[in-house]
C-alpha cells in the first residue's frame, strides 16, 4: 500500500509517523555527525573556534569530536595534505567505518590553495579522496563551516 | 621468568591536540619513556620555495599563515626585514599601529597556549574560555583587516588601513578587562591542584641547555636567562615602551605556563601606552610599487615572536623576487629539546611538555 | 664596532683564511671551509654561545652555508658565511659546538643537499624519507 503525502500528513496529526527505515537511520546520521579531530594548519583553528562558546557546534549537534577514526563518521580536511601527509590521512579514513563523509575546508584541500604551486602539496583532497562538501575560504569562517555541515545534512537526508 | 619488552608507540600525527601534525615516536618500557624520536614534515608547504617566485609584496599573505595563531607577528617581521633591505622610513602612525597588532597577537597566541595546555591535560573547559576572551582579539583584526585569523594587515612600508572609529572603544575595554580575564584563569587553572602535580617538576629545561639548543621566546626564560629580543636589540618602536621582562627560575613546564599568563599582563601594558601616544600621520610610508633591493643586499632580521625569536634571513638577487628567503622559525629549533626533557618521564608528562614548548606546526615545518 | 676586538685576535690567528666584511647590521667573517670548525670553537669561546639561525644559500656555482651567532645575554652578534663548491657539497658539522645545529642542519641537508660531515642522523627531516630530490637548488623548477 502506497501512502500519498496527504495521508502521511493526517496519520502525523493523529500521532503516527510512518516512514522507512533507511529514512529513519539518515535523519539520525544527518543530526550527528560524529568529526574526527584532524587537522594542522590554520583552517582548524577555525574549526576549534566553531566548536568554542560563540559558535557553538553543539547546538547542532556535531560537537562530539572524536579523537579515534573508528569513532567518528565525517572527516573534515582542514588544510593542505601533504607528500608526508598523505598516508597517514589515507589510512584514518580507511580506518573510519561506513558510512562516512568528507568535507574539504579551506581552499587548501579543495584546491591546494595558495601553495598549489609547491612541491609538497596536493592539488586538493579530492585526488585521493571522494568529497562530498566544499567549504570555500581561506580560512572559512566558522559560519562557512556550518553551512557546509549544513548542507552536508541536507545530502545525507536525500533532500539535495 | 617474566621478561619487559620496550614498546614503540606513535604520538600523531593525527591526534586530538591543538598542535596539529606532530608525530613522536616513543620507546616506553612500560609507562616510562626510554627514547624518543620526533618526526616532522607534515605541514611542509614549501613556502621557502614559492617565495623564490613571488614578489615581496606578494609575499606578506604567506607570512600570516607561517604562524596562524599571532599572524600579524611574522608578517611584522617580513616588513621590517625588507623595510630594512630599501631603507624604507615607516610613518610614526603606522608604526604605533604595528605595535599595537603585534602585542595584540602576542597575546591571541599567549591565550590559545593557556587554553591547550589545560585541554591537553584533560581540562576541556580552560580552552572554551580562553577561546571567549580570544574572540574579542579576532573581533578587532576583523575591523581593522576584514579577517579574523589570517590577517596580512601590514604591508611593506606600512599598515594597509587606518584604524576605524570602532576599533578604540573595543580595544580599550579589552585592556580594562584583562585583569579581569587573567584573575579567572588563575582562579581556574593555576590554582588548580591537579594542574600543579601535572606540571610542576616536569620537563626541565637548564639555561645551559636551552641556550646550548637554541631554545627562545617564553620558554628560555622559564629557565632564567632574562633575554628578549624587544629589549636586547629592539626593533621599531619598542625602545620607547616601558615594559618588564618577566622569568621564571625552575625551567619546569609549571614555569613555562605561568610565564604565558604573565606576559599577556605585559603586552596589555604596552599596549595601552601605545594607545596614549598614538599620533596622527599617515599609515604608509612612500615606497616604490615594485620593489627592487640591490642585487647582493641581504639581511637577517630577528623579532620576539609569541613563540621565541622568529627570524627572517633574505638575500636579493636585484630583481623584485627574493633570491632566497629563509625562515628562522622558533618553533622548529624549541621542538628540538623535547626528547631530551621526555627521557625518564611518563607518558603524560610527554604532552605536557609538547603544549607548555608551544609549537605551531604551521611555523615549524613552513 | 662592538667586535673589533675579537675580529682582530681572529685576523691575526686564521690570516689568508678569514675575510671580513658587514651587511649593515651584522660584521660578517667568510672562512675558508676546512677552518670553519676551529672559527667556530673560537667564536663560542669568546662568548658566542647562541647560534640564532644557520642556512645556505644555492649560487649556482657555489653554496654559501650562513651561520649568525649571537651572545645570551650578553647581545653581541656576528655571522660567519664559507664557501663549498657544487659538485662536492660538503662541509663540517657544528653540532658539537652548538646543539642547535642538530635539526637545522638537517634542514640544509634535506632542501638543498649539503650533507654535514661528523653529524650523527644526517637524514631528511622535513619531506618524506624516500623523496628524491633536493626542492630548494635553483635547478629544482616549480610546475
Amino acid at each position: 500500500m502506497v501512502l500519498e503525502k496527504d495521508d502521511t500528513e493526517i496519520l502525523a496529526k493523529n500521532n503516527i509517523i510512518v516512514t522507512t527505515l533507511e529514512k529513519l537511520f539518515n535523519w539520525g546520521r544527518a543530526h550527528s555527525f560524529w568529526p574526527l579531530s584532524y587537522g594542522c594548519n590554520c583552517c582548524p583553528m577555525e574549526m576549534m573556534a566553531a566548536g568554542a562558546a560563540r559558535f557553538d557546534i553543539a547546538r547542532y549537534g556535531y560537537e562530539v569530536f572524536r579523537a579515534s577514526p573508528r569513532q567518528a563518521d565525517l572527516l573534515v580536511v582542514a588544510g593542505p595534505i601533504t607528500l608526508k601527509m598523505r598516508p597517514v590521512v589515507e589510512r584514518v579514513y580507511a580506518q573510519m567505518p561506513e558510512p562516512k563523509w568528507v568535507l574539504a575546508m579551506g581552499n587548501c584541500a579543495i584546491s591546494g590553495g595558495p601553495f598549489k604551486d609547491g612541491y609538497s602539496v596536493l592539488p586538493g583532497a579530492d585526488t585521493i579522496f571522494d568529497v562530498d562538501v566544499y567549504v570555500p575560504g581561506c580560512p572559512p569562517r566558522p559560519e562557512g563551516l556550518f553551512h557546509g555541515m549544513l548542507e552536508l545534512k541536507k545530502q545525507v537526508q536525500g533532500k539535495v | 621468568m617474566l621478561q619487559t619488552e620496550n614498546i614503540t608507540v606513535n604520538i600523531g600525527p593525527q591526534h586530538p591536540s591543538t598542535h596539529g601534525g606532530l608525530h613522536v615516536e616513543a620507546i616506553f618500557n612500560g609507562e616510562i619513556i626510554v627514547d624518543s624520536t620526533v618526526h616532522l614534515g607534515y605541514v611542509h608547504r614549501s613556502v621557502e620555495k614559492i617565495a623564490e617566485t613571488r614578489t615581496y609584496p606578494q609575499f606578506v599573505p604567506y607570512t600570516s599563515r607561517l604562524d596562524y595563531l599571532a599572524s600579524q607577528l611574522p608578517t611584522l617581521a617580513y616588513c621590517q626585514a625588507v623595510e630594512k633591505m630599501i631603507g624604507a622610513e615607516i610613518p610614526e602612525r603606522a608604526e604605533y599601529i604595528r605595535v599595537i597588532m603585534a602585542e595584540l597577537s602576542r597575546i591571541a597566541s599567549h591565550m590559545l597556549a593557556i587554553g591547550s595546555i589545560a585541554i591537553d591535560l584533560g581540562a576541556t573547559t580552560g580552552l572554551i574560555y580562553t577561546f571567549r576572551d580570544r574572540e574579542r582579539i579576532m573581533d578587532m583584526f576583523e575591523m581593522t583587516s576584514g579577517q579574523r585569523l589570517i590577517t596580512s594587515y601590514m604591508r611593506i612600508g606600512g599598515i594597509s588601513d587606518d584604524l576605524p572609529p570602532e576599533f578604540f572603544p573595543a580595544v580599550n575595554s579589552f585592556i580594562e578587562d584583562i585583569p579581569k580575564m587573567i584573575k579567572e584563569y588563575e582562579d581556574l587553572l593555576v590554582g588548580n591542584e591537579i594542574m600543579q602535580a601535572r606540571l610542576k617538576g616536569v620537563g626541565v629545561i637548564s639555561a645551559e641547555d636551552a641556550i646550548n639548543y637554541g631554545v627562545s621566546g617564553p620558554n628560555l626564560r622559564a629557565t632564567g636567562v632574562a633575554y628578549d629580543i624587544r629589549k636586547a636589540e629592539p626593533y621599531g618602536i619598542y625602545d620607547r615602551f616601558d615594559f618588564d621582562i618577566p622569568t621564571r627560575k625552575n625551567g619546569d613546564s609549571w614555569d613555562r605556563f605561568i610565564l604565558r599568563i604573565e606576559e599577556i599582563k605585559e603586552s596589555s601594558e604596552i599596549i595601552d601606552q601605545a594607545l596614549k601616544d598614538l599620533p596622527q600621520g599617515e599609515i604608509m610610508g612612500k615606497v616604490r610599487r615594485v620593489i627592487r633591493p640591490e642585487a647582493g643586499k641581504e639581511v637577517y632580521h630577528r623579532i620576539e615572536s609569541a613563540k621565541g625569536e622568529l627570524g627572517f634571513y633574505i638575500v636579493s638577487d636585484g630583481s623584485d623576487k627574493p633570491y632566497r628567503l629563509h625562515v628562522r622559525a622558533p618553533s622548529f629549533i624549541n621542538l628540538m629539546i623535547l626528547p631530551q626533557i621526555s627521557k625518564g618521564e611518563k607518558l603524560q608528562d610527554i604532552i605536557a611538555n609538547i603544549a607548555t614548548l608551544d609549537p605551531v606546526l604551521g611555523e615549524c615545518d613552513r | 664596532m662592538p667586535n673589533k676586538k675579537i675580529i682582530e685576535g681572529l685576523q691575526a690567528e686564521f690570516n689568508d683564511a678569514l675575510e671580513v666584511s658587514n651587511d649593515g647590521s651584522y660584521d660578517i667573517l667568510t672562512i675558508e671551509k676546512g677552518q670553519l670548525h676551529a672559527l667556530c670553537e673560537n667564536l663560542k669561546k669568546d662568548g658566542f654561545n647562541y647560534l640564532a639561525n644557520l642556512t645556505a644559500v644555492d649560487y649556482e656555482d657555489r653554496f654559501e652555508v650562513v651561520y649568525h651567532i649571537h651572545s645570551v645575554p650578553e647581545n653581541r652578534k656576528i655571522a660567519v658565511k664559507t664557501i663549498i663548491d657544487y659538485g662536492n657539497p660538503e662541509v663540517s658539522t657544528v653540532i658539537d659546538i652548538w646543539r642547535t645545529a642538530d635539526w637545522q642542519e638537517r634542514e640544509v641537508y634535506d632542501l638543498l643537499g649539503i650533507k654535514f660531515a661528523g653529524h650523527p642522523n644526517l637524514i631528511r627531516i622535513l619531506l618524506p624519507y624516500d623523496y628524491e630530490a633536493h626542492p630548494l637548488r635553483k635547478d629544482f623548477k616549480l610546475k
